[in-house]
């Protein structure tokens, strides 16, 4: 993936987190300092995190002051949360989901999306060894979170390092070793787990939340670990963001500069092994890995640099997230896990579609100017050429000793020719190929810009259109010259080249072929064409 | 042991079907599974395996609203025709909005296909929960299967066997039929764009054929443990065959093996381990699991014992090439003394310091080698050749100085530069390549460095040994 600098406006969105004060605009996310210049006044960027602040902090207030009993049922209770427990878990969903998708990031850049899903599906075995060790310690205490969370990481962690095992000792290619080891696991993990249903104690209610998921029903303990998980993973990225960018992005440069590429690894890997495990709970083990690579996929269309990157994958990932368990918990019988998913999915489509960096429709409007920008160039060019084509065969245009500045000038040629020659459709047809729509739809979109009017003999150009004209036949037969001059290419043969470039040849590329080609920049004439053309 | 024999011992009828049904659905799997492992898209398997959920249920919703509407009759088997339908459905779909979501956002493509895949089951996870009701699909069985409930119904012979069977019988009669479209797909795509073969075609059809199987085999296996069966096998297969039609043999093999070996370690393991431990009730696990888990045995010790491409097997390559190495420079350093010395011996304190090659035991062992073969042999002065090592060791010696006025003839090097790569050449230049060089150079008495370069062996008993391993030790590193 190609991260290039741009120097385009900043998204207010993430300049919004900056001003909430969560990060310092200094400090870890990579500051650049288009963010200070951000077009949006600096107090309207704060209002999106004071009201999430707001949100989080004054709804269960408000709730206490009114003292109304506490029911799940209706939309406004999640909307504004009364319970405690219910703050809490929004919460903990919050960090969870914006650490996750930071950490998702690293993992899109480094091509190892799908490591996330081996390492859910690798937890399972290490959450329901945990519960029987300590079930057989001492029974009735299998249902340790700490410890079931410590056993899900430990086995996830052992997971990919098998995968890394398996592609560095066999010659099995990395989505085979990925298959494999999940599928192990997984076997593993569902065979210990009958084997806790069939405990005579055996207490395996809710070891199966983390096949599945169940947002609601963590207790604010557990919440809390979450949170803390979050948070210093959160943290870690932050304070590590450079050296992981760097790795993501140049491994060889990172160890060739004395980087501990390993270290950095192993630590990214139990960075997601972490964000992981934790996640699990809420979304479930099958759906997990989707909170890693949904917010930084989507992100990726909104933005081409790292820094913001990492912001937007984390602002969606804690939105959606933060979403999707409200959604959850309004609408009776949906499943929290398949809604977080499923609104980090919707994220991703908008973003597919409208993102300005590859969205659909950005590719779409950009790929329907240059045509319509073709095909104006293209219709100027042929109107000019006809009109070259006439005025020589007439001998208007008198070429008296042969040599180019004793040809009438181009604005000469504007005033006196261009403008007042009309030209049919049939000639038009007859220059060349139009887009299948027809010569008449391009005709009447430049009526509509007046580069060209209707006359009773065809259509003559405006005396803007005329400058137009000049000016694109002009950097059309700039780069003709250019090719026979410098690439060697016969002059029968560079039409179709030229034709191909000259839509998007730049102002400075112009000036550089009139350097080479030793015209004055203020020498604004057309050079004569170097091959027939097509009325003449 | 006599724990697991007497555990085996109460095998039943019940347990054949079982084993024999999930050596049948293994099967099933392993046919596409092979070519989706050789085609790198195993992480497609992965996703099927999900998605299929959203078929299935999708087809359940649709059956039972159709059957409302009145616009089909309840007829028996609807329900079961209607989810293969919807599985192959979903499991295109899931293929075609990947290269949708590869294209349109120049998404990555495993990042694609785990925002596709995890969207789709998703919705089949809010769609089974949200109709739990009206459907009686458990979600728990459609994850895990439930191989253990196979009823015998009226023929004698389980429903999921015969539908296994069935897939089975399918999909080695497509793959008889497809076998040189696939193959040609497989290995070049572009050659097969060449023979009028639409990849894509064959791509897709792979696509629903696994999505068929998946469907076919998760009400024993679950649609999550399918994943071991269509994998493992297949990828297991590749460290032990080079041929297409091997790995598809060996797959099948494995798959089956897998299976039944599964189900003996779920009636089996369990008590053994936790018996013990203090839990006389665990009896038994989930077969699925532990077939999935024995697939996964299975491929461990190809990986360490296969005899080509096994670690064990490799690394066995490596340390007799490298002792190899260790004992040629023991005879050449002890050569190169003889000619400085004439007669005199080289303690092996001193040998053991001037050798650069090897650590402490691969050069004892190497010692020790060549001591047993008559090489070397002790003296009083320490050790010395003896004529037949001597043969040897001039070999290797005329290997060295011969590549280091190869290399000075033809590459400017500096003459303290020609030492080090002769030292790693001399090893592999046998007779035929030595006398190459040397008619190219004209026969040269000495080298560059003004050492004689010792005549060819006439064909001694040792060269003809020697000459031969070398080249089969070149072909293998």
């Amino acid at each position: 993936m190609e991260t290039k600098p741009d120097t385009e406006p900043q998204p207010s969105l993430a300049c919004g987190l900056f001003s909430f004060g969560v990060l310092s605009p200094d400090g870890a996310f990579g500051q650049s300092p288009s963010l200070r210049s951000s077009p949006i006044p600096r107090p309207l960027q704060r209002i999106p995190f004071l009201l999430l602040a707001a949100w989080l902090t004054l709804a269960p207030e408000v709730a206490l002051a009114e003292s109304a009993p506490a029911g799940r049922s209706s939309l406004l209770d999640w909307i504004l949360p009364q319970q405690f427990n219910t703050r809490v878990v929004l919460l903990g969903t919050l960090l969870l989901g914006m650490s996750a998708g930071v950490v998702g990031v690293f993992m899109l850049l480094r091509r190892r999306s799908l490591v996330g899903d081996v390492v859910g599906h690798s937890a399972l075995p290490g959450i329901a060894l945990a519960f029987l060790v300590l079930e057989i310690r001492s029974p009735g205490t299998g249902r340790s979170f700490p410890a079931l969370l410590t056993g899900a990481f430990l086995s996830g962690m052992i997971g990919v390092g098998c995968v890394t095992f398996i592609r560095r000792w066999t010659r099995i290619k990395e989505d085979a070793a990925l298959a494999i080891v999940l599928s192990l696991f997984f076997g593993i993990g569902i065979a210990l787990f009958t084997v806790i249903q069939n405990l005579p104690r055996g207490n395996a209610a809710g070891l199966g939340q983390f096949i599945f998921g169940t947002a609601a029903a963590l207790v604010p303990a557990d919440v809390l670990l979450i949170a803390i998980a979050a948070a210093l993973s959160l943290a870690l990225c932050g304070l590590m963001f450079k050296e992981f960018a760097l790795l993501c992005f140049d491994e060889d440069f990172a160890r060739s500069q004395g980087w501990p590429t390993v270290a950095l690894d192993l630590l990214l890997m139990a960075l997601v092994a972490a964000v992981t495990v934790i996640g699990l709970q809420s979304v479930g083990l099958l759906l997990v890995v989707a909170r890693l690579i949904v917010p930084a996929v989507s992100a990726r269309f909104w933005t081409n640099r790292v820094s913001r990157l990492i912001l937007i994958a984390g602002i969606i990932g804690g939105v959606s997230s933060v979403f999707g368990v409200i959604l959850s918990g309004a609408i009776p019988r949906l499943a929290a896990g398949p809604c977080i998913v499923l609104t980090g999915s919707a994220v991703f489509l908008a973003s597919l579609l409208f993102g300005p960096q590859g969205g659909v429709v950005e590719r779409w409007w950009r790929d329907r100017q240059l045509r319509l920008r073709t095909a104006r160039h293209d219709l100027l060019r042929a109107i000019y050429e006809i009109v070259e084509a006439r005025a020589e065969s007439l001998g208007r245009i008198v070429e008296d000793s042969g040599s180019i500045s004793n040809r009438p000038t181009p604005a000469a040629l504007a005033a006196l020719h261009l403008a007042e020659v009309s030209v049919s459709e049939a000639d038009l047809n007859a220059a060349r190929t139009w887009p299948a729509s027809g010569v008449r739809k391009v005709l009447d979109r430049a009526q509509r810009e007046r580069i060209v009017v209707r006359d009773a003999a065809g259509w003559r150009l405006t005396t803007e259109g005329a400058a137009e004209a000049t000016r694109v036949v002009r950097n059309h037969r700039l780069w003709e010259q250019y090719l026979v001059a410098h690439a060697d290419i016969a002059p029968s043969h560079v039409d179709r080249d030229a034709d191909l470039i000259e839509h998007v040849l730049e102002p400075d590329v112009i000036a550089e072929l009139e350097r080479l080609l030793a015209q004055r920049p203020d020498d604004h004439d057309v050079p004569p064409s170097l091959h027939a053309l097509p009325g003449s | 042991m006599s724990e697991f024999v007497v555990r085996i011992s109460s095998w039943e009828l019940l347990d054949t079907w079982i084993a024999v049904t999930g050596a049948l659905a293994a099967m099933a799997c392993a046919v596409p599974g092979v070519f989706l492992v050789l085609r790198r898209q195993s992480l497609i398997g992965d996703a099927l395996s999900h998605t299929v959920l959203l078929g299935i249920v999708g087809a359940y919703l649709a059956t039972g609203w159709l059957q409302r509407l009145g616009w089909i009759g309840a007829a028996h088997g609807t329900p079961h025709a209607a989810m293969f339908v919807g599985a192959i459905v979903v499991g295109i779909l899931s293929s075609v909005l990947t290269e949708a979501v590869q294209n349109a956002g120049r998404v990555e493509s495993s990042a694609a296909l785990g925002v596709v895949f995890t969207t789709l089951f998703a919705l089949g996870l809010l769609l089974i929960r949200a109709v739990a009701d009206s459907v009686h699909i458990d979600p728990d069985c459609v994850l895990y299967g439930m191989i253990e409930a196979v009823s015998l119904g009226e023929e004698g012979i389980p429903r999921a066997t015969l539908v296994n069977g069935g897939m089975l019988a399918v999909n080695l009669l497509l793959t008889a039929a497809f076998f040189k479209e696939l193959r040609v797909t497989t290995f070049d795509p572009s050659l097969a764009n060449t023979l009028g073969i639409n990849a894509r075609l064959v791509n897709y059809l792979l696509m629903a054929v696994t999505a068929a199987t998946l469907t076919a085999a998760f009400e024993s296996v679950g649609s999550i443990l399918v994943i071991a069966m269509l994998i493992v096998p297949a990828a297991t297969a590749t460290l032990l065959s080079e041929s297409l039609a091997g790995v598809l043999i060996i797959a099948l093999i494995l798959a089956a093996s897998g299976a039944v070996l599964g189900h003996a370690l779920a009636i089996t393991l369990p008590a053994i381990i936790f018996g013990p431990l203090g839990f006389p009730d665990v009896q038994d696990a989930s077969t699925a699991g532990m077939m999935a888990f024995a697939s996964g045995m299975l491929f461990v010790a190809a990986m360490i014992f296969a005899p080509r491409r096994g670690i064990v097997s490799q690394a066995w390559q490596q340390a007799r090439l490298g002792l190899r190495i260790v004992r040629e420079d023991v005879l050449g350093l002890l050569y190169r003394l003889d000619e400085r010395h004439p007669g005199s011996g080289c303690p092996r304190v001193d040998l053991l310091k001037m050798l650069a090659t090897g650590g402490p035991i691969f050069t004892r062992v190497a010692l020790a080698m060549l001591r047993s073969r008559g090489d070397i042999k002790a003296g009083v002065e320490g050790l010395r050749l003896t004529e037949q090592g001597r043969s040897s060791a001039r070999d290797l010696v005329r290997a060295h100085r011969l590549w280091e006025s190869y290399l000075a003839r033809h590459f400017p090097l500096a003459g303290d530069h020609l030492h080090q790569p002769a030292e790693r050449v001399e090893h592999y230049l046998d007779s035929s390549l030595q006398q190459e060089i040397a008619d190219e150079l004209q026969q040269p008495p000495i080298d560059p460095h003004g050492s004689s370069i010792p005549e060819a062996a006439a064909s001694t008993s040792s060269t003809a040994a020697q000459a031969t391993p070398d080249r089969k030790e070149r072909g293998s590193t």
